[in-house]
């Protein structure tokens, strides 16, 4: 009616709330000194009046809180009050308060962390435009695999199909970038002129590339990131247009990309040529390129897989397909998005899996507490309800509490999160993809929160609805010993069920714990300790003759090898779980086992004679590679063991011709260990070697390994110093220690366990947290039935029995119910373990015993507490 | 808890629910008072039928001035205190109209009812 008025009169009270109580005590004090007066005025006495006025308005305190308790201000008053007084008792509990803090902070800002990683790289839109338009197409390789596109392919799509507004095909590119301070090595893709509209970004200086720039031998052009364009070029705004030097080419500035733009398929692409692509080199079939392509609006991706598929089954005449081209058999075809995230997806929803888990434990662990702490307050309550407080007064009272509480977790689970996102990006395997762009995502962080808070209040109010429902007289003359003896049930219920919980999550780090070590036990072929590694990347036209570049590659070796500490420096073409593949069809003169496709081929490495030493990979057979094996002498190969054993089985090897790709044939010399190229994990050791000198061309980026004396990370200045003596302007990039790469090559295993150590280790301390809990509140309601045992003779011995007995029922029945989930969930994590079963026993009865463990020391204190029951004490207490 | 023991062998003497408001609203249509007078004048003119509650009434007060149908006054009492008296305001007039003729309504047809024979 009047809210202004409400509105004016009611902060007035709230602001100024001394004068608003002097103005209603003025008008009581006044209303009781005028009923005396008229009492007096009636003929009664002085004390008469006094008493018949007091009697009639009551006491005068109680009146004014009457007159007081009107008003909206007045619910914020309360409030506040209700606010201190929380605090108040959260601060007398501290032990209390900080684990269920800290619990919150745990459950909220580990679902957050990862919940946000997850949503980021999985569900959110890539950075572009209508990005659920880009598409991939891939041809389809041997068992339904994904099989880079053809230029072949591209060119007959993109001419052919209706489906897409853009069409593009791309192939990595590493040019040497030389000029200005060190070479560098940056990362690029060439591009056919489309890829900036398939993806939907203009360069945000200049100009995209143009049509007419893409054919062979055409203009060199170049559109930069803006990230290169400030590191090494000052963020110059007159770049456009003007030349800088690429592996020894003048290339003109096209553009500059905007800031925060990045290429999906290529996270560390920094700049971008026109693909330029050469058919008349007759490569137009080999799969070595990604193709793209941008929907036309209202385009399904049924609709263009469809269309591209019957292309493909109907070739035409002014598109020759060569005769063994993978066209014909179709294409797949899937959303940038999806296809990106492929890989991870199984890594991500397992360990989402795993924090959820952890989640619950936390929501348990805080249900757990609170009604520990209610039961625990009974008596409070009972009094309370007796001194007249409402339910909805008590209710509110709770309420606010548990708010306080969750607003704490929740504040204290937002540094988590920040934090554990952080560490996430830090942890993450090299290949995540997206990792640049995850951060807390506001709105998980809201869900999460959401839901401890609202487990926090519902379980938080039930102490006030028992306080207020039960008769308030039976609760005060027991204080809080006695209580109803559904709580505890339920609260062991809760226990069990969050030992559970810790006893998967427990086992399944265990598994992967288990697989690591499993997979580092893999005797990986070579001797990784004192190992010093990088790529050499040989560009310039000076080196466009082979000859220039094997002399530079071995003048560059001799100076490494004169480095003091180093023993020893060979060259391979490819370095074994550095991410380098490598392989060749391989046939023998006679051929006595006729394989196909990938089992003909082998990896390839070309080698410097000392490589093999360096790396330490035994010699079984025959002799090594030496300084005999030059160009023009006779052209010898060595091959691994399980070549050895798969390809000429009862043959003796040495003495056998083969040949590598091509017609001219190698002589076997001797055989070697068999050495892990792609991973620990594949067991797939089939490899030749030839020398630098004798293979039919000179790699222009190689691996040097330098064996050193002591610490091989502290060589690295000489190394380089060492290469760029023979030439200043090559790029050296990937220097790593062989252990790190080992390390590395195992990082997506080694993220998953860490992620899964750390929830393992909330959890059991959570169930330790919770096991505890319910014995010393047990402990605590039963101090009268221990000492009454204790008076009627029960040892010591009994008392801890008794305690411990009931804990560790409590833990049994968690071990055993979480065996058998594990054994269940565990089945989901089978594609990351390896060399175990997910059922295997050490690591299930290493859980079981664990927990146990863990198990007896929360019930130590609590038993000990029984013991400590003084049955006088108790007794007189009756 | 201080709630009054109702007296057994008195009558009720409790204001009929929901009348407070209509009551406090003509008294002080006839002149600005204070709550005391307010009080001593319904007692009076019912004849002692009604005593009003004082801490019903104080809030009630509050409200109707919150609910902008009373202004309010401090005014210097003889023993130099203070003393708050109340004036309808022109809301506050019209308020008690609808009140009464609500009420007279009300009465008209519960006299009906009880008078109403077979």
């Amino acid at each position: 009616m009047s809210l202004w008025r409400q509105l004016t009169h009611g902060l007035r009270a709230l602001v100024n709330r001394p004068a608003a109580d002097r103005d209603i005590a003025d008008e009581v004090e006044d209303y009781f000194e005028r009923s005396v007066a008229a009492h007096r005025a009636a003929g009664l006495s002085v004390e008469e009046a006094t008493r018949a006025a007091r009697l009639e308005l009551g006491s005068v305190a109680h009146m004014k809180e009457h007159v007081r308790g009107y008003g909206w201000e007045n619910l914020i008053e309360t409030s506040l009050a209700d606010l201190r007084y929380a605090a108040r008792r959260l601060r007398s509990s501290p032990g209390f308060t900080t684990v269920t803090v800290l619990t919150l902070a745990i459950g909220v800002g580990a679902t957050t962390a990862i919940l946000s990683t997850v949503n980021r790289i999985i569900f959110h839109p890539l950075p572009y435009p209508n990005a659920e338009r880009i598409l991939m197409v891939w041809d389809i390789g041997e068992g339904s695999a994904r099989l880079d596109g053809t230029f072949g392919t591209y060119n007959e799509l993109v001419q052919r199909s209706h489906s897409f507004e853009a069409m593009a095909s791309v192939k990595s590119w590493q040019p040497t970038l030389t000029g200005g301070a060190e070479p560098e090595m940056i990362d690029g893709q060439r591009v056919t002129p489309g890829y900036f509209k398939v993806l939907g970004v203009r360069p945000a200086l200049g100009r995209d590339f143009e049509e007419a720039e893409d054919r062979a031998d055409g203009p060199r052009v170049v559109i930069l990131s803006d990230g290169l364009w400030r590191r090494r070029f000052g963020a110059d705004p007159t770049i456009v247009g003007r030349p800088i030097t690429l592996s020894d080419n003048p290339y003109l500035v096209a553009g500059v990309m905007p800031k925060g733009f990045s290429s999906s398929l290529a996270p560390s692409a920094e700049l971008w040529s026109t693909l330029q692509y050469d058919l008349t080199q007759g490569r137009a079939w080999g799969h070595h390129l990604r193709i793209v392509g941008r929907l036309r609006p209202g385009v399904s991706i049924a609709q263009a897989t469809d269309e591209l598929n019957t292309i493909a089954r109907m070739p035409r005449a002014e598109f020759p397909r060569a005769e063994w081209a993978s066209v014909q058999s179709g294409f797949i075809v899937a959303s940038l998005q999806d296809d990106l995230t492929r890989g991870v997806k199984p890594a991500l929803f397992m360990i989402l899996g795993a924090v959820l888990l952890v989640l619950a434990i936390a929501c348990v662990n805080v249900t757990n507490l609170l009604l520990a702490r209610g039961v625990q307050r009974s008596g409070e309550f009972a009094l309370r309800a007796a001194l007249g407080a409402g339910r909805q007064r008590l209710v509110r009272q709770l309420l606010t509490e548990s708010l306080l509480l969750a607003a704490m977790g929740g504040l204290a689970g937002m540094f988590v999160a920040v934090f554990g996102v952080q560490a996430l990006v830090a942890l993450s395997p090299a290949g995540l993809p997206r990792a640049a762009e995850i951060g807390v995502d506001g709105m998980v962080f809201a869900f999460a929160a959401a839901i401890t808070t609202l487990i926090g209040l519902i379980v938080g109010i039930s102490p006030a609805l028992q306080a207020s429902r039960s008769d308030p007289q039976e609760n005060l003359r027991f204080g809080s010993r006695r209580t109803a003896g559904g709580h505890q049930r339920t609260r062991s219920v809760l226990v069990v069920a969050e030992v559970t919980l810790a006893v998967v999550l427990l086992v399944c780090s265990g598994l992967l714990l288990r697989s690591l070590r499993q997979l580092f036990a893999v005797e990986s072929g070579f001797d990784p300790s004192g190992l010093l590694t990088m790529q050499i990347q040989v560009s310039g036209h000076r080196f466009d003759d082979d000859s220039v570049a094997k002399q530079f590659l071995a003048n560059a070796v001799e100076m490494v090898r004169q480095v003091p500490g180093v023993i020893g420096a060979g060259l391979t073409s490819q370095l074994p779980l550095s991410g380098d593949i490598e392989q060749y069809g391989v046939f023998f003169e006679p051929n006595p086992v006729p394989l196909t496709g990938a089992e003909q081929s082998p990896y390839r490495y070309s080698v410097s004679a000392d490589y093999l030493r360096t790396m330490g990979i035994p010699l079984r057979q025959g002799r090594m590679l030496d300084e005999r094996d030059k160009e023009g002498s006779p052209r010898v190969a060595l091959i691994s063991e399980s070549m050895a054993r798969h390809r000429l089985p009862g043959i003796d090897p040495i003495g056998q011709r083969l040949t590598i790709g091509d017609e001219k044939p190698y002589t076997v010399v001797g055989v070697v260990g068999d050495v892990r190229q792609v991973s620990l994990a594949l067991d797939r050791n089939d490899a030749v070697y030839t020398t630098e000198d004798q293979w039919r061309f000179t790699d222009r980026t190689i691996s040097l390994v330098v064996k050193s004396r002591g610490d091989p990370v502290s060589l690295v200045p000489a190394v380089q110093r060492a290469i760029w003596s023979v030439d200043p302007d090559q790029a050296i990039v990937r220097i790593a220690t062989m252990d790190h790469v080992v390390a590395a090559s195992a990082g997506e295993r080694r993220f998953a366990l860490t992620l899964f150590e750390a929830f393992a280790i909330v959890a059991v301390i959570l169930a330790a947290a919770g096991i505890y809990g319910v014995l010393s509140g047990s402990v605590a309601e039963r101090t009268r039935e221990i000492g009454v045992r204790s008076a009627l003779g029960a040892t010591r011995g009994n008392i801890l029995g008794l305690v411990v007995g009931q804990g560790m029922t409590l833990t049994g029945f968690g071990v055993l119910v979480g065996l058998a989930g594990a054994a269940a969930v565990s089945q989901v994590i089978v594609a990351m373990l390896f060399g175990i079963s997910h059922l295997d026993p050490m690591t299930y009865l290493g859980a079981m015993a664990l927990l146990a463990a863990v198990g007896l020391v929360a019930c130590a204190v609590p038993a000990w507490r029984a013991t400590r029951v003084d049955p006088a004490t108790t007794l007189r207490a009756e | 808890m201080t709630r009054e023991e109702p007296a057994v062998d008195h009558p009720n003497t409790d204001v009929i629910q929901g009348t407070l408001d209509m009551l406090i609203l003509k008294t002080l249509s006839l002149q600005p008072m204070h709550g005391f007078g307010i009080a001593r004048r319904i007692e009076q003119v019912s004849r002692g039928s009604f005593k009003v509650n004082p801490g019903s009434l104080l809030t009630a007060l509050q409200r109707l001035e919150r609910a902008g149908w009373l202004d309010s006054d401090w005014r210097q009492t003889e023993n130099s205190r203070r003393a708050k008296f109340y004036n309808l305001t022109r809301a506050g007039r019209k308020q008690l109209e609808v009140e009464t003729a609500d009420w007279t309504r009300r009465v008209a047809a519960v006299t009906r009812l009880l008078n109403a024979e077979g």
